[in-house]
C-alpha cells in the first residue's frame, strides 16, 4: 500500500517542491503539513475531497496566501512567500480554476498579457499556441468572455504557456467541462508535458487525472494522506473507496 | 420664426451642452479608470482637476510677467499636467497604497480626506477668491450654415468651444489607441477585468496603477483647463462642483468603461443644458438653478433601472 509520505529529501533536485507547508487565510490554517514535489518531465496529480487544501497548496506556491511554516523551492532556490508576479517571472505558470481568462480582452490580447514578463519572441509563441490549440486561431479577435467553457480553459492554458514555463500549475482544468473537452484537455496536458514542461494538476476528476499522471498525491484535511504512482493510487482499494467514487473493480 | 428658434436652440443650448459634456467626459474618464482598476470612488479627482487649472493659470501668469507673452492655456497646461500627475502619484504612494489590501471604505475615506487636504492647500497658496483665467469677451466666430433648401442657420461658436470639442475628440481617440493597441493600455484593461488574475499572470499591477494615475491625471487637468477656458475664471470649489456630474457620467456609461464615461459625460452635459430650454411655453423647462439636480436624477434612475450602466460596467 502506498502510504509512505515521500519528501523531496528522497530526491536530489526536483523542479518544484513544497516542504512541510503550513498556510492559510487570516487566522484559519488550511494547510497543516504538505509535502510534495515534481520532477522534470513529470505529470503529478493532486487529488482529494473538497476542502482538502488542494487549490490552497497551489495558491501558497504563488504567494497568494501567506506561508507560516515550511518552504517552497524552485530548482532548489527558496521562493517561499514570493509575490505572484515575481513567481510567474521566475517560470511558474499558474491557471486558476475560475476567472482564469480576461473576459473583456480578446483571445489574442489574453495571450499577449500572458507574455507580460517575456521580452522577445512573442509573435512566434502566439503562433505556437495556435498550433497547440487550433480552435483558438479563428477566435483570436473574439472576447474571451464570449467563448465556451472548454475554449476558455484552452485560452487560460495557452496564456499560461506564453512564458517559458519551468513548471505549469493547473487548478481543476476540467471542472464543469463536457466529456469531449475533458478528454481534449488531458490530451493537451500530455502534449505539453512531452514538450518538456512538468505539469502539476489539482483535479476533482481523480480517475482521469491519475490515468495521465506519473505520480499522485492524495490530500485530506490539509495534509498528505497517500502518495504513489498514478497506477498505484488507481489500484489502491482504500483510495478507490474514498476518492474514486467507490466504483473500483477488485482484481 | 423657425430660424430664430433653431438659432437659439443650437447656439445657446445644444453647443454649450456638448461643450459641458466634453468637460464632464474628460473628468469622468479618470473616475471610471480609478474605479475599474483600483476599485474605489476617488473623491479627490475633482481637486486634481482644480489644481491643474490653478497651475495652468500660474504658469501662464509667470510667463506673462517674465517674457510678456500671452501663453495659450493649452500650452501652459503642459507643465501643469506634469506637476498634477506628480501630485497624483505621490498621493497614491503615501495615502492610498497603504490601504490597497484594506476594505474599500478605508481608501474611499482616505480620498475624501485628500480632497479636503488638496483644496485647503490650494486655498492657502492661491487664496480663496475667484481668479480670472482668461480676460475679455470671447468673440464667437459666426457663419451661416445651410440646413435645408430654404432654411439657413446662423452659427455662433467662439474659439474656446472649438478647442474644447476638438481637444476632447483627440484625447478620446488617443485613449482608444492607448487602451486598444499598447501593452500598458491592454494591461490596464486586464487589471480592470481581474486584478487577481493579472497578478497571477505576472503583470506588474503597481506599474499599471501608476499608469492609471498618469492617464486619469492628464484627463482631469485637461477637463479643468477646458472648464476654466469656458467659464473664464477659476475657483477652489470648481472641482467639487464637478464631482457629482462626473460620477453621474461614469455610472451612466458603466463603471470601468472609459468610452461609456465619454458618452455618459456628453449625455449629462446635454441633459443639463437642454433641461433649461423653453420646451413648453416661454419659461425654461427646469430652472437653470436645478442643473445639478438633472445629473443627480439621471444617476439615481440609472442606478435603479440599470446599475451596470449603458455599456455593461461593473456593479458592486
Amino acid at each position: 500500500m502506498p502510504i509512505l509520505v515521500e519528501t523531496s529529501l528522497n530526491n536530489p533536485q526536483p523542479v518544484l517542491s513544497l516542504n512541510g507547508l503550513h498556510a492559510g487565510y487570516g487566522e484559519t490554517e488550511i494547510l497543516h503539513d504538505i509535502n510534495l514535489y515534481i520532477n522534470q518531465d513529470e505529470i503529478v496529480a493532486i487529488i482529494g475531497p473538497n476542502g482538502a487544501g488542494k487549490s490552497t497548496a497551489m495558491k501558497a506556491v504563488l504567494g497568494i496566501l501567506t506561508i507560516r511554516e515550511g518552504t517552497v523551492l524552485l530548482n532548489g532556490g527558496n521562493i517561499t512567500n514570493t509575490p505572484a508576479n515575481k513567481v510567474v517571472e521566475m517560470g511558474i505558470s499558474y491557471v486558476p480554476q475560475t476567472h482564469n481568462v480576461f473576459v473583456n480582452l480578446s483571445v489574442q490580447e489574453n495571450l499577449e498579457m500572458g507574455a507580460w514578463t517575456r521580452r522577445d519572441g512573442i509573435p512566434e509563441r502566439i503562433q505556437t499556441m495556435y498550433e497547440l490549440f487550433p480552435d483558438l486561431k479563428s477566435k483570436r479577435k473574439q472576447a474571451a468572455g464570449s467563448l465556451s467553457g472548454g475554449q476558455r480553459q484552452m485560452v487560460a492554458m495557452a496564456k499560461a504557456l506564453m512564458v517559458d514555463a519551468k513548471v505549469l500549475l493547473l487548478d481543476e482544468p476540467t471542472a464543469g467541462l463536457s466529456p469531449k473537452y475533458r478528454g481534449e484537455i488531458f490530451e493537451t496536458i500530455q502534449k505539453i508535458n512531452s514538450n518538456g514542461v512538468p505539469v502539476l494538476i489539482v483535479e476533482q476528476n481523480a480517475k482521469q487525472a491519475l490515468g495521465v499522471a506519473d505520480r499522485g498525491y492524495v490530500l485530506v484535511d490539509g495534509a498528505n494522506r497517500f502518495t504513489g504512482t498514478g497506477q498505484e493510487l488507481l489500484d489502491d482499494r482504500e483510495v478507490a473507496r474514498m476518492f474514486l467514487g467507490g466504483k473500483h473493480v477488485e482484481n | 420664426m423657425w430660424d430664430s428658434f433653431a438659432f437659439e436652440f443650437v447656439n445657446f443650448y445644444l453647443v454649450p451642452g456638448i461643450v459641458l459634456g466634453c468637460i464632464y467626459a474628460l473628468g469622468a474618464i479618470g473616475i471610471t479608470l480609478t474605479f475599474g482598476i483600483l476599485r474605489f470612488a476617488n473623491f479627490a479627482h475633482g481637486e486634481i482637476m482644480m489644481t491643474g487649472s490653478y497651475l495652468t493659470w500660474t504658469f501662464s501668469a509667470l510667463v506673462g510677467s517674465v517674457f510678456g507673452w500671452a501663453l495659450h492655456p493649452l500650452i501652459a497646461a503642459i507643465p501643469a499636467i506634469v506637476v498634477a500627475i506628480f501630485i497624483s502619484l505621490l498621493v497614491d504612494r503615501y495615502f492610498y497604497k497603504p490601504f490597497r489590501n484594506s476594505p474599500t471604505i478605508m481608501i474611499v475615506i482616505a480620498s475624501f480626506g485628500m480632497m479636503l487636504v488638496i483644496r485647503s492647500a490650494v486655498q492657502t497658496l492661491w487664496g480663496p477668491n475667484q481668479i480670472t483665467f482668461v480676460k475679455g469677451i470671447a468673440k464667437p466666430n459666426a457663419w451661416v450654415q445651410e440646413v435645408s433648401n430654404n432654411a439657413e442657420l446662423l452659427l455662433l461658436i467662439p474659439n474656446k468651444h472649438f478647442w474644447i470639442m476638438a481637444g476632447t475628440l483627440i484625447i478620446t481617440l488617443g485613449l482608444a489607441y492607448l487602451l486598444g493597441q499598447t501593452r500598458i493600455g491592454k494591461a490596464m484593461r486586464a487589471v480592470s477585468d481581474s486584478p487577481e488574475l493579472a497578478q497571477a499572470t505576472g503583470i506588474d499591477v503597481e506599474a499599471v496603477i501608476r499608469a492609471t494615475w498618469v492617464v486619469g491625471g492628464f484627463c482631469a487637468v485637461m477637463a479643468g483647463v477646458f472648464m476654466a477656458m469656458d467659464t473664464q475664471f477659476i475657483e477652489t470649489t470648481m472641482g467639487f462642483r464637478m464631482l457629482l456630474p462626473m460620477f453621474a457620467a461614469a455610472i451612466l456609461g458603466g463603471i470601468g468603461k472609459p468610452f461609456g464615461a465619454v458618452v455618459g459625460g456628453l449625455v449629462i452635459g446635454l441633459a443639463e443644458e437642454l433641461s433649461a430650454y423653453p420646451w413648453i411655453g416661454d419659461a425654461p423647462l427646469i430652472s437653470p438653478g436645478y442643473k445639478t439636480g438633472v445629473a443627480f436624477t439621471i444617476m439615481v434612475i440609472m442606478l435603479i433601472v440599470r446599475p451596470s450602466g449603458l455599456f455593461k460596467g461593473r456593479t458592486f
